[in-house]
């Protein structure tokens, strides 16, 4: 049966990357960093993977990683959800990797595993597990052609990109021209990227590897977006113990009473769908359905979360130095990541028997 | 193994041994039903979890699934806990917390072989989500008590041999310090019950008129005056008997509508289709949730989640089957039977559409309204301030109504 709680060493991973994250990514910096030269945080991101090894948890140890499971990946990808942390921890070590595990380049997982390399796939942040996605036009043995809208290109030092011949193609980020695009979620920014006869060496088969990948990423996406709700909602409710209107505290009234205990029942439910769906990645016991299933609900989880810090925060969750902004970015960004809720209630149309008409 | 795990695994061990004991004494196939029922409650093997004497070992309450295994695989009779559910699920606990001796051996066995029904007198025309407002009133005359009052919504009154009663015993003082909690006898001559038709057609509850009806203060449960705290007892446990279901995929409301839609293609629409679609994911999702609370509570640590699992069904229930009822299309004009009935047990997923769509009404109504539980998660699970009350520090006499 599903293990749906968090284990004591789940628990223990999420204190010590909590702390790392109270102590390295508070809320005024990811704000001022978001409009830097430099916008992923790549200290931070040598800490959580250099430092804590984290980058190598879905690898087996034999490869170079940590050799653990999707549920403590979950756990961290929460953390960083919680603190909407500018790394490419979900893009190279869960989506990438994931790729790389359906390959055969050994090498470069190690890399990857061990933090020394951040690995991106080539494919745009909005396509689903089961979706189109685009493959670069091959001619001379060189990679021609230009895709958009890939999360996180601007911090990789490789790319895993779709070839026309059905092959997929490590290429080294500084055989192409990465040109970020001003994104709606500036802590996971996406980018053009641009292949002039760009050298690449095939390590497998696309189609697999794209797949695996981004069911990988869909699923444990819902754990992000747990963090998200999370937070914001923790977050909504200490400040309206605290802000007084009218001589009172404004949570204590029941029009937001109300609207909080219900997102509160979002959030718990969420954390049932998203701890389904790493248990079931783990498992691989009936892991479309918990994937899809996740993935169609957290979204609006995340989103009303959001929706509401902003709106019960008042005039400070508008202006740009408050965070709840960055949340509702993350958040509505999310929401199209992987393929948005219809995409994958539409999956599960087939995968229970609820056909359309 | 950890020493706690050997403990729980000879524990178990030896429950089962006693079980064999049982049905070797008391072959089921050979027994009469109700002779077997109370052969397993002076076994202990009733509820393990209460005390030896009174149907049980003490045991871990956890344990009680062994027994009940061992039992079903040897074809025994049950206690048929559904038609007994307000005796084992309220009055049995709040009886053992606060009965006297006397008491707990006068009234936990026939309750729970089933040969005595219990039934609730709680809420009132009056006092419904503001509970500890109640008028049924309970005035003292010598060794009795004589009761005054009406009370509603009650469920299996007309079976009733008792009923658990909560009366006010002195109108002069704040609403929540003058209550009492009684042992009222259904058969009581001033006691007069009648069906409260429902929405449905049928009449699952009943009005209950109290008149002039005489309680033995031995049948007092608590001291006079301390029913309100009694009465949470009975409540709680309405509240943990709910959080222990495990239901399976489609196990609820979505599961009818989803066969409807597999067998009928010609009722399909875009429109519906989205909606299911999207319902049967909510429905998955709140059954997950249901089953984490359920494996928090087995691993010893209860979360918060149970108060909001019936938030999450009442609305669930109320939407799939308003949506079953329109995929029906001219179907759905229709109703099976508006036949006034008193149904024994009730089923919210059993007869047609129609029905499980009215019937769910009374879901995000009955147990605590969806707006009262919303309160409770709010200020319990949140922490967040109570709404101003004005009714604390009044005596009763003097609120408004």
């Amino acid at each position: 049966m599903t293990d749906l709680l968090y284990s004591e060493e789940e628990e223990a991973l999420r204190a010590a990357v909590r702390d790392l994250l109270t102590d390295h990514c508070d809320a005024a910096s990811v704000i001022a960093r978001t409009e830097s030269d430099a916008p992923h945080d790549l200290s931070l991101w040598k800490s959580l993977a250099d430092g804590m090894g984290l980058a190598g948890l879905l690898v087996p140890e034999a490869q170079g990683g940590q050799g653990a499971t999707h549920r403590e990946v979950a756990v961290v990808l929460e953390e960083l959800g919680r603190a909407v942390a500018p790394v490419p921890y979900l893009t190279s070590a869960v989506v990438a990797t994931e790729a790389l595990l359906a390959c055969d380049a050994g090498d470069l997982l190690a890399e990857l595993a061990s933090g020394r390399k951040i690995g991106v796939l080539a494919v745009s942040l909005s396509v689903a597990p089961g979706g189109a996605y685009k493959a670069v036009r091959q001619e001379n043995g060189t990679l021609h052609g230009e895709l958009t809208g890939i999360a996180d290109a601007a911090a990789a030092d490789v790319l895993l990109v779709p070839g026309e011949d059905g092959g997929l193609y490590a290429v080294d980020a500084g055989a192409v021209t990465v040109v970020p695009q001003v994104s709606l979620d500036l802590t996971r920014p996406l980018a053009r990227v641009v292949f002039d006869g760009a050298a690449g060496r095939r390590i497998g088969d696309a189609e697999p590897a794209v797949r695996r990948a981004l069911r990988a990423g869909s699923g444990l996406l819902a754990s992000e977006q747990l963090g998200v709700a999370d937070w914001t909602l923790t977050e909504t409710v200490r400040y309206l113990k605290e802000r007084k209107q009218f001589n009172r505290p404004v949570g204590g009234f029941q029009a937001l009473k109300h609207r909080l205990a219900q997102l509160w029942l979002e959030v718990v439910s969420l954390r049932a769908a998203a701890r389904n769906a790493a248990d079931a990645l783990t498992t691989g016991d009936d892991t479309d359905v918990a994937v899809a299933v996740a993935q169609a609900y957290a979204a609006s989880v995340a989103v009303h979360a959001a929706e509401e810090a902003v709106q019960l925060h008042g005039g400070i969750g508008m202006t740009w130095e408050h965070p709840a902004h960055l949340y509702l970015k993350r958040a509505k960004a999310d929401s199209i990541a992987y393929g948005t809720a219809g995409a994958h209630r539409e999956a599960l149309a087939e995968l229970v028997d609820l056909r359309a008409p | 193994m950890s020493e706690e795990t050997t403990g729980a695994a000879s524990a178990a061990a030896e429950l089962r041994r006693r079980t064999q004991e049982l049905l070797a004494a008391h072959p089921p196939l050979e027994t009469g039903r109700l002779d077997f029922l109370k052969a397993r409650f002076d076994a202990g093997l009733a509820w393990v979890h209460y005390p030896e004497g009174l149907g049980g070992l003490g045991a871990p309450r956890a344990l009680q699934v062994v027994v009940d295994a061992e039992l079903e695989a040897a074809g025994a009779p049950d206690n048929d806990p559904r038609r007994i559910g307000i005796g084992l699920g309220m009055a049995a606990p709040t009886v053992l917390r606060f009965g006297t001796e006397e008491q707990k051996q006068r009234f936990l066995r026939p309750l729970w072989v089933g040969e005595e029904v219990w039934c609730q007198l709680f809420s009132e025309p009056g006092a419904g989500s503001d509970l500890a407002a109640l008028g049924t009133r309970a005035v003292r005359e010598g060794d009795d008590w004589i009761v005054n009052g009406q009370k509603v919504w009650t469920s299996s009154a007309h079976l009733a041999r008792w009923a658990i009663l909560i009366a006010r015993t002195d109108p002069d003082v704040p609403k929540h310090a003058g209550i009492t909690y009684f042992i009222c006898d259904m058969t009581d001559p001033g006691v007069e019950v009648r069906p409260l038709r429902q929405i449905t057609g049928e009449a699952e509850f009943n009005e209950v008129f109290l008149t002039d009806v005489r309680i033995p203060d031995a049948h007092r449960l608590g001291e006079t005056g301390d029913g309100w705290r009694v009465a949470q007892t009975t409540l709680m446990n309405e509240r943990v008997s709910i959080g222990g279901m495990r239901i399976p995929r489609e196990g609820g409301m979505i599961g009818p509508v989803s066969r409807t839609w597999r067998e009928r293609p010609e009722l399909r629409t875009h429109d519906l289709h989205q909606r299911l679609l999207k319902l049967w994911v909510e429905a998955e999702v709140a059954r997950l949730s249901g089953e984490r609370l359920r494996q928090q509570l087995v691993a010893g640590q209860p979360g918060h989640e149970g108060s909001g699992m019936k938030l999450a069904f009442a609305r669930l229930n109320q939407e799939i089957s308003g949506l079953e009822v329109e995929l029906r299309g001219e179907e759905g004009l229709l109703y099976d039977d508006w036949t006034m009935r008193r149904p024994e047990l009730v089923d919210f997923t059993g007869r047609d559409a129609g029905y499980r769509y009215l019937r769910s009404k009374g879901n995000s109504i009955e147990g605590g309204t969806s707006e009262v539980l919303l309160n409770i998660v709010a200020e319990r699970v949140l922490g967040l301030p109570a709404e101003p009350r004005t009714d604390k520090d009044v005596a009763w006499k003097d609120l408004a109504r």
